[in-house]
C-alpha cells in the first residue's frame, strides 16, 4: 500500500469536514499511516470468488406499510436546534 | 445484590424499591467521586420513580423481574427529555426527543433508571479514557482503567453504584469492561435486540446488552431487552425464547472448542492459565474440550479497523451543528461553521476514526479497503460457521490483560486496538457471546474473564455454558473499593 | 446551431412519488404547508434513528421501472451517498448505486415523422432533500447570508430516470419529457407537478461535429424543471458549446446551473470540484428480493399504457389515428370518452366534439375533463339529440356552451331557451314564402340563373327563426317554392 502523506490526511479532513492544526496534521499523518499500513496486511488473503458480507444474518424485504404516523411536535423538532429563524434550522451562508 | 435476589424480596416485601433506590443512592453518593461511572445520575428522579413503583406494587400491580430495580444505561442510548451525550463534547446539550426501543421495554417493566453511564466517545475506545466528561477508574484498582467502551456500565455495576446495567457492543465494548471488571456482559446475536435508539457507531456491528452480575440476571435482562422491532429493519423477527430456561446445571457432552488464534502470544500469561482452569473444570463436569483453528481470525482486527471506521465516518457525518449539538457561532460560513463545529465538538480518537473510514471509502481506495474487509469478513464467517458445525460453543479469554495503568496505552492507538483482538471476531459474525469472570489475576488482583461464543441465535448454549463455567469457578470476589 | 454541429443529451429526471408517507419514516408528504410541522427523528436524522422502507415507493418505483420498459433487478439494495449539505438530515442520501432497482430499458418518443427511441439505463430509488430558504432580498443564494432549511419534503420517496445519451435535440428532450411525465401521470404514482418541483430534470449534453464517432466532452446542466427551460437551457448550451468549438476553444467537464431568469447557464463546479460520495451499501437497511411473481402482480395492476391504448381505441372504435392518440394522452380525458361511448354509440361524433368546442372550453378555462360540469351522460344526450333532428350542430354548439357554464341537461337548456329546431313543414313553407314575397331581386336573379342567390335567402330564413330552422328541410322547401 501506499504511504499516507500529509496532502492525503489534508484531502480526506476536507472530504470529513473536520480542520486540523499543523500539529495535528503531522501527527494524524504519522498514525494513520500506522494504522492503514497494519489493516493492509488483508489484502495478500485471496478473496477470489469470495462475495463481500452485507449483512451478517440474512434477512430480507423489510418494508413498512404506507401509513400516516403522527409527526413530532415542531417545537420538538426545533429543540435542540443551535439556531432558529423563521421555524426553520438557520444556517450561515452557504459557500 | 442481584437483581433476581431483590426482586424475591420485593415479591416478599421484604423490602421496598425506594429502599433499593436509598441503597443505590448512598452507594453512588460513596463512590462516585472516585470511579466516574456516571455523566448524569439521576438521584431526585430515581427516588421519585422508586416511590412511584412501590405504590404502583401496593395497588397490586404485577412485579416484572426488573420492576423496581435500579439500572445504569450507557449514554449511548437514547432517554427521552434526559440528556444523551455519548460522552461528546458535540452532544454534550442533546435532549432526545425519543426514547429508544430498549428504554420502553425497559419502562415497561417500570426499572429505575439510575443514570447515564459514562463511556468513551461515541463508544470508540477500551479505556474509557476518550470520555469528554473524563475518565472512569477501575473500581478494582482506580489507577487502572475499567475498559471501553462501556467503562461506565461496567464500573457501575461493579461498584455497586447500579445492580445492572445496559451497554453497547461494536468490537467488544461490552465484554472487554466486563472483564476487566469482573462482571459478566453479554452481547446478543446481532438482530436480537432493536438498535433504535442507540447512537450508532458502526452500524453492522453494533448491539445493545446487558452487564450484570450474575448469569441469571444476564438472562433476565435478555429477556426484557431482546424482541423483534419494526423500527430496526436489521430486527431479527422471531419469538422471544425464555432465555432463563437455557439456564441449566449441565454440560455433559457439551462440545466446545477453543480456538488458537484466540490464545496467541498476545494474551498474558495468567490469563491464559486462568481461563484453562475454568476449562479443565467443565472438562471435569463432562463437556468435551478441543482446540481448534480458525485461521482467518487473525486477519479480524484489520478487517475491524476498515469496516467499523468506515461505517462510522457516515454514521457520524450527521453532527454537524444545524439540528442539534455544537455549533461553533463565530463561524460566518457554512463549511467553516461544519468544519469548527466538528473539530471543536469530537475528541481526538473520534476524529481519527473518521479520517481513516473516509479514507477507506474514499475513491480509489474503496476497493482495496473497504470491499476487500467485507470479503475477509466473509471468510471469517465462513470459519465459524464450520467451527459451530463441530461445537456448540467457542471459549477464549476475553481481554489479552487485566486491566492496564490509565495513560499506559494512550499515545499507541494500535497497541490499543489490540485490546479487543479476542472480542471483535465475534461481532464481524454477529454472534453472541458473554464475558464472565473467572478469577482473580495472581499478581495484582484484578478480575479476569472468560468469553463463551455461540452460533447465530443460540444464546441457548452461550448461557448454559456460561451458568455452568459460574457455578464451577465459584467467582465471589468483589472490588475492594468502599 | 451551426449545421456541422450535432448534439448528444441524457437526461436524468427526479419524480417525487405520491405515496401518503416519507421513504423511509411514516411523517406525512405535504407540500406548501407550515415548515417542519411534517418531521420525526428519522427525516431529521437524529442520533439512534433508523431507516424503513416504504413498502407503496416500492411498488409504486417498479410502475415506473416497468413503463419505462426497464427489467427489474432481482436483488436491489440501498447505498449512502455521503456529502455533507444542510438540506440533508443526516449528510448522506439513501440512495442506490450499483445494484438500482430497474435497468435496461427504453422510451419510444413519437416525433411526427420519426420515432427516437431513448435508451434508459437505470431507474433507482432514493430519498429527497428538504428545502433551503435563501435570506436576503434576491432568495438566491450567492447574495444570501444565511439560509434556513425545512425538513418537511426531507425524505419523500424519489425516483431517478436515467437515460442513455440517445436524445438528438431540445425539441427531442422535451417531447421525452412529455411521453415520460404521461406515463408515469397514467400510472398514478406521482403529480408530476413541475411548479411543485414533483418532477425535475438535469441533462448531460456534449457537442460533436456531424458524424464524428468520439463524442464530445460533456457539461451537466441543472435546473432544468419545465418543458420550456428544458428546451432553452439546452439550446443555449449547445449554443454556448458550438461556438467554443467553432472559435477554437475547447468544452470543459463542468457542472453548470440554468438560470431561467437570464436564459443563461452558469459554472457550478468543475471536474476536480466533483464530489466524492464514497458509496458503501447501506448496513441500516436489508436487502430487497424481488420476485418476478410481485413484478407480474404489479404489472396486473397498472392497466394499459397511452400506445396501447391508442392502438386498442383505433380497432375498437374505428377511429383514425390522430383522434385515438389525442384522447388516449391524458388518462382521464381517455376514461372520459369511454363512459360516453357506453352511452352513445358513435365514436367518431364524440370524439369530434372533445377535440374540439370541449377541449377549447377546458383550454379557456384552464381545467380538467374531469372537474367540467358537463357529465358523459349529458353529453351523449345532447349527441342523440342532434341525431335526432331536434336541434341542427349550429345551434348545439350554444347548448354546449350553456351546459359547460351551468352543467344542465341538453333537454333543460333547449326548451328553456327555445331552441329547438323548427320541422314544421308548414310553418316553415309560411315564412319561406314570406322572405321570397319580401326579396325580389334576390329571387330574380336566382331565376336568371344565379344559383348561389339561394343562400342569401335561405340565410334570411334562418335569421328569421333566429337558427332553429330545420336546415335541410329549408333548402328543400326553398328549392321547390322557387322552380
Amino acid at each position: 500500500m501506499r504511504k499516507i502523506e500529509r496532502k492525503d490526511i489534508e484531502h480526506i479532513a476536507k472530504l470529513a469536514e473536520l480542520d486540523f492544526s499543523d500539529g495535528e496534521l503531522e501527527k494524524f499523518t504519522v498514525q494513520l499511516d500506522r494504522i492503514l499500513d497494519h489493516v493492509a496486511r488483508i489484502s495478500k488473503v485471496d478473496t477470489e470468488k469470495i462475495l463481500p458480507t452485507s449483512h451478517v444474518i440474512e434477512i430480507k424485504n423489510v418494508f413498512r406499510d404506507d401509513i400516516v404516523k403522527k409527526s413530532i411536535p415542531k417545537e420538538d423538532a426545533l429543540k435542540n436546534a443551535p439556531e432558529v429563524s423563521d421555524g426553520g434550522f438557520k444556517v450561515p451562508k452557504i459557500d | 445484590m442481584t437483581a433476581h435476589e431483590l426482586h424475591n424480596m420485593l415479591v416478599k416485601k421484604e423490602i421496598s424499591c425506594a429502599d433499593i433506590a436509598e441503597s443505590v443512592l448512598s452507594r453512588i453518593n460513596r463512590v462516585e467521586s472516585k470511579t466516574n461511572s456516571y455523566i448524569r445520575v439521576e438521584k431526585e428522579k430515581m427516588m421519585e420513580e422508586a416511590a412511584a413503583v412501590d405504590e404502583y406494587i401496593g395497588r397490586g400491580g404485577r412485579i416484572g423481574d426488573f420492576t423496581g430495580i435500579p439500572i445504569a444505561v450507557k449514554d449511548n442510548i437514547c432517554t427521552k427529555d434526559i440528556i444523551t451525550t455519548c460522552a461528546s463534547r458535540i452532544l454534550k446539550n442533546y435532549i432526545p426527543i425519543y426514547d429508544a426501543t430498549v428504554i420502553k421495554k425497559l419502562k415497561e417493566q417500570r426499572y429505575i433508571l439510575t443514570g447515564k453511564a459514562n463511556m468513551d466517545e461515541f463508544a470508540m475506545g477500551s479505556s474509557n479514557e476518550n470520555s469528554y466528561f473524563g475518565n472512569v477508574s477501575n473500581p478494582w484498582d482506580t489507577e487502572r482503567v475499567p475498559g471501553g467502551s462501556s467503562g461506565g456500565p461496567a464500573a457501575s455495576a461493579a461498584a455497586g453504584e447500579a445492580v445492572c446495567s445496559i451497554g453497547s457492543d461494536t468490537g467488544g465494548s461490552i465484554r472487554q469492561p466486563a472483564s476487566l471488571c469482573g462482571v459478566v456482559g453479554f452481547k446478543p446475536t446481532y438482530g436480537a435486540v432493536s438498535r433504535y435508539g442507540l447512537i450508532a457507531f458502526a452500524s453492522s456491528l453494533d448491539q445493545i446488552g446487558p452487564l450484570t452480575r450474575d448469569v441469571e440476571d444476564c438472562a433476565g435482562l435478555l429477556n426484557v431487552i431482546c424482541g423483534h422491532d419494526e423500527n430496526d429493519s436489521t430486527s431479527i423477527n422471531r419469538k422471544n425464547p425464555d432465555f432463563k430456561s437455557f439456564l441449566k446445571d449441565d454440560v455433559r457432552n457439551m462440545r466446545i472448542g477453543v480456538p488458537a488464534e484466540l490464545m496467541v502470544k498476545e494474551i498474558d500469561a495468567e490469563v491464559k492459565s486462568t481461563v484453562n482452569a475454568a476449562l479443565l473444570k467443565l472438562e471435569e463436569l463432562g463437556a468435551k474440550v478441543e482446540e481448534i483453528s480458525l485461521p482467518n481470525l487473525k486477519y479480524a482486527l484489520s478487517v475491524y479497523y476498515i469496516i467499523a471506521p468506515s461505517e462510522a465516518s457516515s454514521n457520524l457525518s450527521r453532527f454537524d451543528g444545524v439540528r442539534y449539538g455544537h455549533r461553533n457561532k463565530e463561524a460566518k460560513t457554512l463549511r467553516e461553521m461544519y468544519k469548527k463545529s466538528r473539530s471543536e465538538g469530537f475528541g481526538d480518537e473520534v476524529k481519527r476514526r473518521i479520517m481513516i473510514g473516509t479514507y477507506c471509502l474514499s475513491a480509489g481506495y474503496y476497493d482495496a479497503y473497504y470491499e476487500k474487509a467485507q470479503k475477509v469478513r466473509t471468510l471469517i464467517i465462513d470459519d465459524f460457521r464450520k467451527a459451530f458445525k463441530k461445537y456448540d460453543v467457542l471459549i477464549s479469554p476475553t481481554s489479552p490483560t487485566t486491566a492496564f495503568k490509565a495513560g499506559e496505552k494512550l499515545d499507541d492507538p494500535l497497541t490499543m486496538y489490540l485490546s479487543d483482538i479476542c472480542t471483535i471476531p465475534v461481532n464481524l459474525a454477529g454472534l453472541p457471546a458473554v464475558s464472565i469472570p473467572v478469577g482473580l489475576s495472581p499478581e495484582g488482583s484484578l478480575p479476569i474473564g472468560l468469553q463463551v461464543i455461540g452460533d447465530i441465535l443460540r444464546e441457548d448454549n452461550v448461557l448454559k455454558a456460561a451458568y455452568n463455567i459460574e457455578r464451577a469457578v465459584g467467582f465471589d470476589k468483589k472490588p475492594n473499593i468502599l | 446551431m451551426s449545421k456541422k454541429y450535432e448534439s448528444v443529451i441524457g437526461l436524468e429526471t427526479h419524480i417525487e412519488l405520491s405515496t401518503n408517507t416519507k421513504m423511509f419514516c411514516g411523517c406525512k408528504l405535504s407540500f406548501g404547508e407550515e415548515s417542519n410541522v411534517h418531521t420525526c427523528p428519522v427525516c431529521l436524522g437524529h442520533p439512534g434513528s433508523l431507516p424503513v422502507v416504504n413498502k407503496k415507493a416500492i411498488e409504486y418505483a417498479i410502475k415506473i421501472a416497468l413503463a419505462v420498459n426497464c427489467k427489474i433487478r432481482e436483488y436491489t439494495i440501498f447505498h449512502r451517498k455521503n456529502y455533507f449539505y444542510p438540506d440533508q438530515a443526516k449528510n448522506y442520501q439513501i440512495s442506490q448505486y450499483d445494484l438500482p432497482l430497474g435497468v435496461g430499458g427504453y422510451l419510444d418518443v413519437d416525433m411526427g415523422d420519426y420515432v427516437r427511441r431513448v435508451g434508459i439505463t437505470r431507474v433507482h430509488m432514493e430519498e429527497d432533500t428538504g428545502k433551503l430558504l435563501h435570506t436576503g432580498r434576491t432568495g438566491r443564494i450567492s447574495e444570501s447570508v444565511a439560509s434556513i432549511v425545512d425538513f418537511n419534503r426531507g425524505g419523500t420517496p424519489l425516483i431517478e430516470i436515467v437515460t442513455e445519451p440517445d436524445i438528438k435535440s431540445p425539441e427531442e428532450a422535451k417531447e421525452y419529457l412529455i411521453r415520460l411525465r404521461n406515463l408515469i401521470l397514467y400510472r398514478g404514482v406521482s403529480n408530476c407537478n413541475m411548479e411543485e418541483g414533483s418532477l425535475r430534470c438535469d441533462a448531460n449534453i456534449s457537442v460533436k461535429k456531424v458524424g464524428e464517432e468520439r463524442i464530445g466532452t460533456k457539461t451537466e446542466i441543472k435546473n432544468l424543471n419545465s418543458f420550456k427551460f428544458l428546451q432553452k437551457g439546452l439550446q443555449y448550451e449547445i449554443e454556448r458549446q458550438t461556438n467554443l468549438l467553432e472559435s477554437g476553444g475547447k468544452v470543459i467537464q463542468q457542472t453548470r446551473h440554468y438560470d431561467n431568469n437570464t436564459n443563461m447557464t452558469k459554472v457550478l463546479r468543475s471536474k476536480e470540484e466533483a464530489h466524492d460520495y464514497r458509496y458503501f451499501p447501506e448496513p441500516d437497511l436489508v436487502p430487497m428480493h424481488i420476485e418476478s411473481k410481485v413484478v407480474d402482480e404489479v404489472r396486473c395492476t397498472i392497466g394499459e399504457l397511452p400506445a396501447e391504448k391508442a392502438e386498442r381505441f383505433e380497432k375498437e372504435y374505428n377511429l383514425p389515428k390522430y383522434d385515438s392518440s389525442f384522447l388516449s394522452n391524458d388518462k382521464k380525458v381517455a376514461r372520459y370518452f369511454e363512459d360516453c361511448c357506453k352511452l352513445y354509440s358513435n365514436a367518431k361524433n364524440i370524439s369530434n366534439w372533445i377535440m374540439g368546442d370541449f377541449s377549447a372550453l377546458l383550454n379557456k378555462e384552464g381545467i380538467d375533463i374531469n372537474d367540467s360540469k358537463i357529465k358523459p351522460a349529458n353529453l351523449a344526450s345532447m349527441l342523440k339529440i342532434i341525431d335526432g333532428g331536434k336541434i341542427n350542430s349550429k345551434i348545439a354548439k350554444s347548448v354546449f356552451e350553456e351546459m359547460f357554464k351551468t352543467g344542465e341537461s341538453p333537454q333543460v337548456i333547449i326548451e328553456k331557451m327555445g331552441l329547438e329546431q323548427i320541422s314544421d313543414g308548414g310553418l316553415l313553407e309560411d315564412i319561406i314564402e314570406e322572405i321570397i314575397k319580401e326579396n325580389p331581386g334576390t329571387v330574380k336573379q336566382y331565376k336568371n340563373g344565379k344559383k348561389k342567390a339561394i343562400g342569401f335567402l335561405i340565410g334570411r330564413v334562418m335569421a328569421r327563426t333566429k337558427g332553429k330552422a330545420n336546415p335541410k328541410m329549408v333548402n328543400e322547401i326553398m328549392t321547390k317554392k322557387l322552380k
